[in-house]
């Protein structure tokens, strides 16, 4: 039979480490059933019959949060066969009050005092037998960081499964004590007797949760009440804080007795560390530096050179890993000769003449620059013509060591074995496509990964939220909403990945919702494109383009904050700042693979289902009344860009072409630019700002309607692979749903108003458009101005 | 009444009682606030907002709006 043995703990009391030294590589992680707290299992290292439970990190049994309310669940309902309860030695009393309720539920319970090593140096001495004695349970020293006393601690534990029984020796004052023999008698006498303890305790301070679970008939708990009342009377204080109070002046008497503290009043490292990092006044340049760096590695260095391998190496024409110098340099020398040739193929044709035999055929070529401005203008004549086809285009192969990308080699096999056109667009286009969508975004992710796990364990990211809770709480959002709100300014996939460092869940979800409405990478092409090809390239709308994230943030979050959805769970409202210290590198490497792998496995699916749709839709269609692989302009797609481009003719685009680019836009945000080339102008390929689009593009689009459409795009729901991390980070479809919705709902609200309204003041408003603009901005103004009460008790249900 | 809320950067106090409910109010005392615990206030975050606390030998980070539940005497 497996021996199951829970690992409880305050968080920051080094649970993953313990964890982690205990089980090795041998881990399971998923979630807890319903909500996004992490869930942890391995067997212990040569012990294939014991099984290791990371329960959350939690400060106390109280039904107040998630964490808390499965962690009780958990030992209530599983009853493990044992709890090894990890304790913070260098600050004892805090951690030994989970220790009291743990010592309660009736299960064997080992305590196992970590940090021992710190404790000895700092010349603390930690009476080990008598705290044993006085608590009713085991206790061991160990240090997880050095792996000293960590298996000893698991074989007690598993000595006290088979074993023991903890008997908590903490006895109340009398008249509380008086009222719990009256809760086991009255309510509980059916109930094994090792367990009526913890449940009386908790009948006792009125726990909802606990009393829901029991259904206790209506005249047992008036008799109950009667007891608590009077015990409540005697000691003047609610039933909740008197046994609060007790424990910790029973503790109190234990540190007395069993800890002896050397040195008290002096400054530690972390506090030094503390008097600079979060001075008042350089804490917010030193938290500026940290982010910069943060950013500066994930998003503009490292972070893109993994991103750009990823996608336009493995999963583009291929690498080189030496010459990609001189490959550039060749390939910009080729540029005019490339240029005169086309010039001149293309007017021999228009004549209709053979290129090769066209002697007399003059005519001009230009360069243009990132602009679509003429750089230069080349006359061309069938001299020039022979010259420039005799320079031999440079082949990325011939410099340096060029390795071939994933699609060109599957391309080449496929080739090879005469495979069908359908079938290969079906695994190039559509498979392959999608499998690089889910995995080009890992590398850069591990970065960002790493960079987080390191700021969470060193105990800086506890201080960010300090420094920066101030300004997000008004939004509904946490302090540590900024990181992923920085990061989504690369990427909004690792930015949402980031959200996992707020524990509190309701500014989790929040943060989720909003974040991707900051401008990421992916959607400056497009923010280039609209500001070329309609507004001559001013200057002001690529900051637009932010204002109107950032607003769309703000007004979302207070909006959101005073619904029934969000309104339902507490704020945090205090919060412990760890002591410092350094990570260990395994720590750290591991959870940036936990949730870099979570990422492929989670998100991935949603992302390659989606990718080989969309591939679908754009590639097959009707030609001639026979089904087949058709252009885009008559696929599926197109079809059903036009059905329902008329829901967008009220925010001023409704051609079916601005439909379909905003559907393709979902596989990456970047197609928006490259299906507009194909829809205006019939070019496979086009300047990342589309530059040979715009002519064609003003004639379908005022610059009101582009910018319009620029604010749908930005701030609607997002591509595939955000919608996969979305999914992974809510662990719950209904949540998705909802972001996704609001989303698009947001974002058309918000470019409804820029049209109508723009229409309005430019003299050429109608009235329906402009009351519902209105009416919008009404509706938006009294949700923000709509007073607001905090709600301050957990509602949500945990599944047990 | 003097709270939490009032006190200045440096001061050491003790906690006289605990106003307030629910959630709020259980939380404060889980952490280690409850009757006749001594503080001693570390520093207020840059922004004015939250305030750091030290108790029972760690540092607690608690925002003002719910130091005032927490009436405070000068040790």
């Amino acid at each position: 039979m497996t021996i199951k043995i829970a690992l409880a703990g305050n968080p920051n009391s080094g649970k993953t480490t313990l964890f982690n030294a205990l089980t090795g590589s041998n881990q399971f992680i998923g979630n807890w059933p319903g909500v996004t707290v992490e869930r942890k299992e391995g067997k212990l290292k040569k012990h294939t019959d014991i099984a290791i439970i990371d329960l959350p990190g939690i400060y106390s049994l109280s039904p107040y949060t998630m964490e808390e309310v499965i962690t009780r669940n958990y030992l209530t309902t599983e009853r493990p066969n044992a709890i090894l309860n990890i304790v913070d030695g260098t600050n004892l009393e805090r951690n030994l009050y989970l220790t009291t309720q743990l010592t309660e539920l009736g299960l064997p319970v080992v305590v196992a005092i970590n940090l021992m090593d710190l404790v000895k140096k700092n010349g603390d001495i930690i009476n080990i037998e008598e705290l044993s004695d006085r608590l009713g349970c085991k206790v061991v020293a160990i240090s997880a960081l050095k792996g000293s006393g960590v298996f000893e601690a698991a074989e007690e534990a598993i000595n006290a499964a088979k074993n023991t029984k903890t008997i908590p020796k903490h006895r109340f004052s009398g008249a509380v004590e008086h009222a719990i023999a009256h809760i086991e008698e009255a309510a509980l006498h059916s109930m094994p007797e090792n367990q009526q303890r913890w449940y009386a305790i908790k009948i006792f301070e009125r726990d909802e949760k606990v009393l829901k679970q029991l259904e206790l008939s209506a005249d047992i708990i008036s008799h109950i009440e009667k007891d608590i009342k009077s015990a409540e009377e005697e000691m003047d204080d609610d039933a909740e804080s008197i046994i609060t109070n007790e424990r910790y002046l029973y503790i109190a008497s234990l540190i007395k007795s069993c800890y002896n503290k050397k040195n008290t009043g002096q400054l530690t490292a972390s506090d030094k560390i503390d008097r600079v990092v979060t001075n008042r006044w350089a804490a917010l340049p030193i938290f500026a530096v940290v982010m910069f760096c943060v950013y500066f590695l994930s998003v503009t260095t490292v972070g893109t050179w993994a991103t750009d391998w990823a996608n336009d190496g493995l999963f583009g024409d291929g690498w080189h890993l030496f010459g990609s110098s001189a490959y550039k340099e060749a390939a910009e020398a080729y540029a005019e000769p490339a240029a005169i040739i086309e010039a001149f193929e293309a007017s021999a044709q228009k004549a209709g003449l053979e290129p090769q035999t066209a002697t007399g055929l003059n005519t001009t070529a230009y360069l243009y620059d990132d602009n679509g401005n003429i750089e230069k203008k080349i006359a061309v004549t069938y001299e020039k013509y022979t010259q420039a086809a005799a320079v031999q285009e440079p082949d990325p192969a011939d410099y340096g060591i060029w390795v071939l990308g994933l699609p060109t080699v599957i391309r080449n096999g496929l080739a090879a074995v005469n495979c069908a056109a359908w079938l290969q667009s079906l695994i190039l286009d559509g498979i392959v496509a999608g499998v690089g969508a889910v995995l080009g975004f890992v590398p850069q992710m591990l970065v960002l990964f790493l960079l987080l796990a390191f700021l969470e364990s060193c105990g800086y990211m506890a201080r960010v939220a300090f420094v920066m809770d101030r300004i997000f709480r008004r939004f509904g959002l946490s302090g540590k909403s900024f990181i992923p709100m920085l990061i989504s300014t690369g990427c909004a996939v690792p930015g949402i990945m980031a959200g996992r460092t707020i524990e509190n869940a309701r500014d989790r979800k929040m943060t989720i919702v909003t974040t991707t409405f900051i401008p990421c990478s992916a959607k400056l092409p497009i923010i280039a494109l609209i500001a070329g090809a309609m507004f001559n390239n001013a200057w002001w709308v690529a900051p637009s383009a932010y204002f109107v994230g950032i607003f769309a943030i703000i007004i979302s979050g207070i909006m959101l904050k005073k619904t029934k959805m969000f309104a339902g769970e507490p704020a945090p409202f205090v919060m412990e700042l760890p002591a410092y210290h350094w990570p260990t590198a395994e720590n750290v490497l591991r959870s940036m693979w936990e949730r870099g792998w979570s990422f492929i496995k989670k998100a991935g699916t949603i992302i390659l289902l989606a990718t080989i749709l969309i591939w679908f839709l754009a590639s097959f269609g009707f030609d001639n009344q026979t089904f087949g692989m058709v252009d885009m302009n008559d696929s599926l797609l197109a079809v059903l860009g036009g059905f329902i481009a008329p829901v967008f003719i009220p925010i001023g685009w409704g051609q079916w072409q601005g439909a379909v680019a905003a559907i393709t836009g979902l596989i990456a945000k970047e197609n928006v630019v490259g299906t507009f080339g194909i829809l205006f102008g019939g070019f496979s390929e086009v300047a990342e700002n589309g530059w040979q689009i715009w002519a064609n593009m003003r004639l379908v689009f005022s610059p009101l309607s582009a910018y319009s459409f620029l604010v749908f795009n930005l701030l609607c729901a997002p591509c595939f692979a955000a919608i996969g991390a979305i999914r992974r980070e809510m662990n719950n479809a209904k949540w998705t749903l909802f972001a996704l919705s609001y989303q698009c709902l947001f974002a058309y609200a918000a470019s409804l108003v820029v049209y109508q309204l723009g229409l309005l003041f430019s003299g050429n408003g109608n009235a329906l458009g402009s009351i519902t603009a209105f009416l919008i901005v009404g509706l938006i103004a009294y949700r923000l101005f709509k007073p607001y009460e905090e709600n301050r008790i957990l509602k949500s249900t945990v599944r047990a | 009444m003097n709270t939490l809320k009032q006190a200045k950067v440096g001061e050491r106090l003790r906690v006289v009682k605990l106003h307030g409910q629910g959630a709020v109010k259980r939380r404060i005392m889980d952490m280690g606030i409850t009757k006749g615990t001594e503080l001693q206030i570390r520093k207020l975050a840059p922004l004015g907002d939250p305030i750091e606390v030290n108790v029972r030998g760690y540092e607690l980070s608690i925002r003002k709006e719910d130091a005032q539940m927490i009436e405070v005497e000068k040790n």
